[in-house]
């Protein structure tokens, strides 16, 4: 792999404080900087205080769940910014189709490892694609 | 495994597929090859050898061959060439015409993501390709992985790599905690169990050949052999695109690489209808 550059910042959203490590791991690696938010809610202001360029966005949390959150973010801050990944153990196609709808770049399905996130990251356009 | 059996399995498996395996497989041959002594009784590999001699040995040979094939493959692997795709159809579309369908070809298919990367370009350029019918054609050496093809049915692990989410709901249905790719999807191709080694005349003329990562496992000779039968297949404004460790390079002059891309050739000599 080529030495990760700045990929500028993602923030991670996740309720367990575990995903995110584990998220903030791989992401580092792929030259990210990582801030954290453990809900929509903490998220949302996160954003507000600065955009970040991609959230990787769980799905089910207390507070704001994911997709309250990127309602609330696709209009306030329009359909391109932040780019935006959920990542959710949630695998029914009715819920992706929703996540799209509501704005969503990607979707992951957990589990997940490093590679199949930095996949879905090049699809995202947020990581260039190695091969080409 | 002897030296002996492992040199007579080699060349058995090697003039069958064209798969050489070295000396230092050994131990992938034996991991392999463990669920095939086991069904067919056999105390070990020279118990093998000498079956795979004896009456009915031709059967089990190619359960050999098969069992010693790699299978690796995702959806829109490696990008670049889909990316070449895309701009290739609507011009080979319009030199066809609406009268003769489009004939793409995914030469070493394995599970199939390759040809139904191709058929989800298609679908999605449809529009653009003046009602050009097109055709495509899955082949691989291994039954197993001909018959996954052909059923469409994919792992979450298998629908995530390489294929976008959009792609995901607009070309798959979800059952039983499987991905099946839709029927309008799968009409578009058809996959036949065929060797690479073999005679491909009868598979006729293609616009477009995939053939990737296969031709890694083959020796030089075997390299020039199945690159110069394919080119033999390829319309001559066709195109062919080869894997991202392959080339044309020191083994034929009957295909030469389109100016400036890489992994994407067309037939020698036919330089003024390649676009
Ligand atoms: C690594 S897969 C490549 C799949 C796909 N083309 C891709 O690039 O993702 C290689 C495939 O080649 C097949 N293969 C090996 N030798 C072959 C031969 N002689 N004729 C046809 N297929 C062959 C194997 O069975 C295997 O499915």
């Amino acid at each position: 792999m080529t030495a990760p550059a700045g990929q500028g910042t993602c923030l991670v959203v996740d309720d367990s404080r575990v995903v995110r490590k584990a998220a903030r791991r791989i992401l580092e690696g792929l030259g990210f900087q990582v801030r954290e938010a453990g809900d929509g809610a903490e998220a949302l202001a996160a954003c507000r205080a600065e955009m970040p360029r991609a959230v990787l966005l769980d799905r089910n949390m207390p507070v704001m769940d994911g997709i309250a959150f990127l309602r609330a973010a696709r209009a306030e801050f329009g359909p391109d910014r932040p780019v935006v990944v959920l990542c959710t153990t949630e695998a029914a196609m009715e819920r992706i189709v929703e996540a799209l709808e509501a704005g969503a770049q990607e979707y992951v399905m957990k589990p997940f490892d490093a590679a199949l996130l930095q996949d879905k990251l090049i699809q995202a356009g947020l990581l260039p694609d190695p091969a080409a | 495994m002897t030296p002996r059996s492992f040199a007579f399995i080699a060349a058995l498996v090697k003039s069958r597929s064209g798969l050489v395996l070295a000396a230092e497989q050994g131990y992938m041959l034996e991991t392999r090859l463990g669920p095939i002594l086991k069904r067919e009784g056999l105390a070990d590999f020279e118990a093998l050898a000498e079956r795979l001699q004896g009456p009915g040995g031709h059967r089990l040979a190619e359960a050999v061959t098969e069992a010693l094939t790699t299978n690796e493959s995702s959806f829109f692997r490696d990008g670049r060439p889909f990316e070449h795709l895309r701009r290739l159809l609507p011009g080979l579309a319009a030199a066809r015409g609406a009268g003769m369908p489009l004939r793409l070809w995914s030469a070493a298919c394995s599970t199939g993501q390759e040809a139904y990367s191709i058929a989800m370009i298609l679908a999605e350029l449809a529009p653009q390709l003046g009602g050009c019918r097109a055709d495509i054609l899955g082949t691989d050496i291994s039954q197993a992985v001909v018959t996954r093809a052909r059923q469409g049915r994919f792992s979450q692990f298998e629908v995530q790599r390489g294929l976008p989410a959009r792609l995901l709901v607009r070309h798959f249905r979800q059952e039983e905690g499987r991905w099946q790719v839709a029927p309008d999807l799968r009409e578009m191709i058809r996959f036949e169990r065929w060797n690479l080694l073999a005679d491909l005349r009868p598979l006729g003329r293609f616009d477009v050949i995939f053939c990737r990562n296969v031709l890694i496992y083959f020796d030089a000779p075997t390299k020039a052999r199945v690159l110069e039968a394919m080119a033999a297949q390829l319309a001559p404004d066709g195109v062919l695109y080869l894997g991202g460790a392959e080339t044309v390079l020191g083994l034929t002059d009957r295909l030469v690489a389109l100016p400036g891309e890489r992994g994407a050739y067309r037939r020698a000599g036919m330089a003024a209808l390649a676009g």
